[in-house]
């Protein structure tokens, strides 16, 4: 469990890791809490010749509001996210995530944008960066731009950020009126990973007829996805338990579930289906 | 391709060259000497090797000794002050806390950041503070009793101190 030899850089600030980012491209990799890329390298399957720590640059970790958004750096610990009072009143849903991640020792380490940076198809963050409609800030030496969270997670493992890119911010809108949020899950027991992961946001009008839905599923495809078909069966209708449970037969439409030795495609299915049900009865019950 | 650290253990401050790739967990126990942090899992899953990084508990076989650059770190020597137990261990030995004692550092360091964030914790949040620690002997009811006395016995000693001053 010895990783291979590397060579270790601490930069102080964000310019002077983009800089060594730029020359060492794909021969480096950046570390943040280390949660995933340390065991990563402790199992040689990773092998970065370079390893850039981002433990350093305090400027990555705030959060912050924006008028109707809320501004999350990268280095922001999950910890930091579950206890912030702020994201607790305006966006309990990413605080609520957090809060669900493996343990205390792996929450005082691990990063939001170390988390969506790895894209691990068990994270919970993206489900709920999914249902939040977030933006992502990306940033090399050539300049920024954002990336929509639909279109960040790539593929198992894989994000639509380039070479050379730092995600820097996570933007996320603040809870709205008449609105309910909810993360529901299944954790893997030994490693506390997501089984199944459901994050809802839900927008109702006072007649308890749904306005708008956004529902993020982690844990059963190669990458979280925004399940559309459940939105499409909500939206517009009175949010009774024959329309849940309806909506939520199809959470899993056109997705082919992974297999693997914690649970089959069916079972995982069967899962996708029960806790997306569950995740929206409770956030129906939130608003 | 040596580094030089510098990282205060338990008061006392060490400098140290050595290779990025080193572990906490093995600076900690091979360098410095300090074997009370055990390794169980090596693969981040069993707590055996937690300790305080900047009073934050964090599995030690899952950080490098050069992140430690600078900063302050606990392990399970560093709770004793003056020969007399911390409450913490106080209660592991009082309430049989443990059986082999493979898991009990780390637990106690775990338990130590609990309290810290809850010093009157429900068995609920106990459960929840020791979450990722692992224990193959006692079943935890033990623990979470050891837990909870050294809860009551810091809210004691506290009180006791103010109406004293
Ligand atoms: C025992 C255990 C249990 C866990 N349980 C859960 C769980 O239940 N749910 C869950 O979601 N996660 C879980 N995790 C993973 C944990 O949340 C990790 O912390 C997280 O996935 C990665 O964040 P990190 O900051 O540690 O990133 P690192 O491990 O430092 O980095 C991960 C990857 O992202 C890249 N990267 C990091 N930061 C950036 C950036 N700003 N820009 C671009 N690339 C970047 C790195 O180069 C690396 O490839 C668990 C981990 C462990 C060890
Ligand atoms: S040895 Fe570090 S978690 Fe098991
Ligand atoms: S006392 Fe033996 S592992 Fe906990």
């Amino acid at each position: 469990m010895i990783p291979t030899a590397f060579e270790y850089f601490r930069p102080a600030n964000l310019s002077e890791a983009l800089a060594l980012l730029e020359q060492y491209k794909d021969e480096a990799k950046l570390l943040a809490g280390g949660h995933s890329l340390i065991p990563l390298m402790k199992l040689r399957l990773a092998q970065p010749q370079y390893v850039i720590d981002l433990g350093g640059v305090k400027e990555l970790s705030y959060i912050r509001e924006s008028g109707e958004h809320l501004l999350i750096g990268a280095m922001t610990r999950h910890v930091d996210v579950e206890t912030s009072e702020m994201l607790r009143q305006r966006c309990p849903l990413l605080a609520e995530t957090a809060h669900r991640i493996g343990d205390v020792q792996v929450r005082n380490m691990g990063t939001i944008g170390g988390s969506l940076a790895h894209a691990d198809p068990a994270a919970d963050y993206p489900a709920a960066i999914l249902a939040l409609g977030a933006e992502l800030r990306a940033v090399s030496t050539k300049g920024e731009r954002w990336i929509r969270a639909e279109d960040f997670f790539v593929d198992m493992l894989t994000t639509a950020l380039q070479p050379g890119e730092i995600l820097v911010e996570v933007k996320v809108p603040a809870l709205g009126p008449r609105t309910g949020t909810a993360y529901v899950k299944v954790a893997q027991k030994a490693s506390g990973f997501a089984l199944c992961g459901v994050a809802v946001v839900l927008a109702v009008d006072p007649n308890g007829v749904c306005q708008d839905v956004a529902v993020g599923i982690t844990g059963i495809a190669p990458k979280a996805y925004r399940a559309r078909a459940v939105e499409e069966a909500l939206r517009g209708r009175a949010l009774d338990a024959s329309v849940i449970a309806n909506a939520s037969a199809k959470a899993t439409e056109g997705i082919d579930p992974l297999e693997d030795l914690h649970a089959s495609a069916e079972y995982r299915a069967h899962l996708a289906r029960v806790w997306c049900r569950r995740a929206i009865e409770q956030a129906r019950e939130s608003v | 391709m040596g580094r030089t650290i510098e990282v205060t253990i338990n008061g006392l401050l060490y400098r140290h060259d050595v290779e990025p790739r080193l572990l906490l967990v093995h600076y900690l126990r091979d360098v410095i000497g300090l074997t009370g942090t055990h390794i169980g899992c090596e693969t981040s899953l069993c707590g055996a090797c937690t300790v305080l990084f900047n009073g934050a508990a964090v599995k030690s076989c899952t950080l490098f000794a050069v992140q430690a650059d600078g900063a302050e770190i606990t392990t399970i020597e560093g709770l004793a002050e003056n020969g007399q137990l911390h409450p913490i261990q106080e209660g592991f030995w009082m309430k049989h806390g443990l059986q082999c004692g493979y898991c009990t550092p780390g637990m106690i360091l775990a338990a130590h950041q609990l309290l810290s964030r809850s010093p009157d914790p429900s068995e609920e949040e106990i459960r929840r503070g020791i979450e990722g620690n692992l224990c193959r002997c006692t079943g935890y009811q033990h623990i979470i009793e050891a837990i909870r006395y050294a809860a009551e016995k810091i809210r004691v000693t506290r009180e006791g101190g103010a109406r004293s001053k």
